[in-house]
């Protein structure tokens, strides 16, 4: 491959959001695209996630995560998308001039006419979750336990405390077992599972690893190893309750309590960043605030599964194409879409009605509290409903998701705003 | 007639519903909660569970140690630390190509052990 200066469409990131861009890039017409990466290797964080139960949307099949990535490097490569591996982007400029280092080639400077950002997102770490106790080695994310286990081939240790009931904290309960490790305690501070329900019954009850809600770690014990940690149950305001603490003697505390979108490359262009979502502010094509940069899966928000984030890089890619190729994307501004009753967010926060004239326009969100009855999901314009469909209950825990109909160009034309409210029916 | 309540949560879908089962022996007489396909998951779980199993097996010559590898179908439960046994002593060479077998009718079960990826030789 001989290395140009200057790309239709340069991703940022080749997990599953960038991948997918890319490819529809590709196919939408963009000339020469480029998906660049710090890994040495395509594919992103699938390729640490070896469990089943990727693809059920997107092939209708159960596959394990370096599977799903598979079939999207083979087709990325197959669609000519160059690729720029173990290189790390520094910066982007406003005008999508891209600076990178890399090891083979230096300093790079690389121009664009479009972006997409496709970074992912990072996993919450213990100073973020202000955890107290002495600092020693042993304390990891649950998904950097995963990277050591499942691809380089070390175990971090013997016994093992896991802090939130995550989907990953599960999974690598699980793996860790599978492995010759014990894993004394699942600790969640939350009065509920955080992951889904078939994680734990599939990774700990069958092999009867003991979950323990409202409980969180108080302090963490050991002077140049973890030794134990003192765990206690939480009052609803998560306050330690005196006199429940329990000394439970490990070598590692893994943490799984949240992910972030990693915003760093979009904050210098000058995107702007929704503080709720922690990622940019999009609309229906996943422009952000900065006209030709794109941004399409974990770095807008946090999905449950991959197959909407390969979606979401579909999305992205097409416009990155247009946008590249015409120098524009909607005849008609954008109207903003806004999170009502029971919705904590909604993605894309704007959209552009025309672009329903080309298809549906999906809207997803996240509810503020549970409600386990049946649901209206309901677009409205005002007062007007505009569409609206049943859920039988709604979990924050639980994207829930919408489509504006191709047939409702016209009243969403007419829309100065839309709002979306989650209500029980 | 001795029968025997159980509960048992469902996986089919994201809900995750509490059914309780009454059966007698190997047969199911009743489930409580949940919907049909609820009721095929609690028959299946309560007389042969099985479960989707992936793990990684030894690999020379390739980007990584590890191969991760997958069960071509759900794997009988009870067998799982047998077969995770058999993994620990295998060991294959690059290249390798996304679905292959790496073992064949493991165990016995009919079921394969294939690749989660390609890896090529380097």
């Amino acid at each position: 491959m001989t290395r140009k200066e200057r790309y239709d469409v340069v991703v940022i990131g080749s997990g599953p959001g960038g991948l997918a861009a890319a490819i529809a890039a590709k196919r939408n017409g963009a000339g020469d695209v480029l998906c660049i990466d710090r890994d040495l290797e395509p594919g992103g964080i699938l390729l640490q996630c070896i469990h089943n139960g990727f693809g059920m949307e997107t092939f209708k099949e159960d596959l394990p995560g370096p599977s799903y990535a598979q079939r999207f490097i083979d087709q990325a490569y197959a669609a000519q998308v160059e690729f720029l591996l173990d290189t790390m982007v520094l910066e982007i400029t406003r005008d999508k001039h891209i600076f990178a280092t890399s090891k083979q080639h230096g300093f790079l400077e690389i121009e664009a006419k479009a972006v997409v950002l496709a970074m992912g997102c990072r996993e919450r770490t213990r100073a973020q979750v202000r955890l107290p106790g002495t600092r020693p080695a042993g304390v990891y994310t649950a998904g950097t336990a995963q990277r050591w286990v499942n691809v380089e081939g070390y175990m971090p240790g013997k016994n093992f405390v896991i802090l939130g009931s995550g989907d990953i904290g599960m999974i690598m309960a699980r793996r860790l077992t599978f492995e010759g490790a014990k894993v004394e305690r699942v600790l969640e501070v939350m009065p509920y599972l955080s992951g889904l329900t078939r994680n734990y019954v599939q990774c700990l009850m069958d092999y009867d690893i003991e979950l323990q809600l409202k409980h969180t770690v108080k302090n963490i014990i050991g002077k140049n190893r973890v030794e134990a940690i003192e765990a206690c149950a939480v009052d609803d305001k998560w306050n330690p309750i005196p006199g429940t603490e329990e000394i439970i003697p490990c070598d590692t505390l893994l943490l799984s309590v949240g992910l972030i979108p990693e915003n760093e490359l979009s904050r210098k262009a000058g995107v702007l960043i929704d503080p709720i979502t922690a990622g940019p502010y999009v609309d229906d094509g996943f422009q952000t605030s900065v006209p030709g940069v794109f941004s399409a899966g974990n770095v807008v928000h946090v999905y449950d599964l991959v197959d909407w984030v390969s979606e979401a890089g579909l999305t992205a890619g097409k416009s990155a194409a247009i946008l590249a190729q015409k120098g524009k994307l909607a005849e008609s501004p954008a109207i903003p879409v806004k999170a009502a009753d029971n919705v904590r967010y909604v993605v894309p926060q704007t959209l552009h009605p025309d672009h329903l004239a080309d298809g549906d326009i999906r809207l997803q969100m996240r509810v503020t509290r549970p409600i386990e009855k049946p649901v209206w999901v309901e677009v409205r314009s005002g007062d007007n409903l505009i569409t609206r469909r049943g859920e039988p209950y709604a979990r924050p825990g639980e994207m829930v998701t919408i489509n504006l109909k191709q047939d409702l160009l016209d009243v969403v034309k007419a829309a100065p705003e839309l709002t979306v409210a989650v209500v029980e029916r | 007639m001795p029968t025997t309540m159980e509960k048992v949560i469902c996986t089919t879908c994201p809900k995750g519903c509490t059914l309780e089962v009454t059966r007698d022996g190997d047969t199911v007489v009743s489930v409580i909660n949940g919907c049909k396909r609820g009721h095929e998951y609690a028959r299946q779980e309560l007389t042969d569970p099985r479960r989707m199993v992936a793990s990684s097996v030894r690999i020379s010559g390739g980007i990584h140690p590890l191969m991760p590898v997958y069960t071509s179908a759900p794997f009988p439960k009870p067998r799982i630390p047998e077969l995770l046994k058999v993994l620990r002593n295998v060991e294959i060479k690059t290249p390798v190509k996304v679905d292959q077998v790496v073992i064949e009718n493991v165990l016995g079960t009919g079921i394969d052990i294939r690749a989660s990826r390609t890896m090529e030789k380097i």
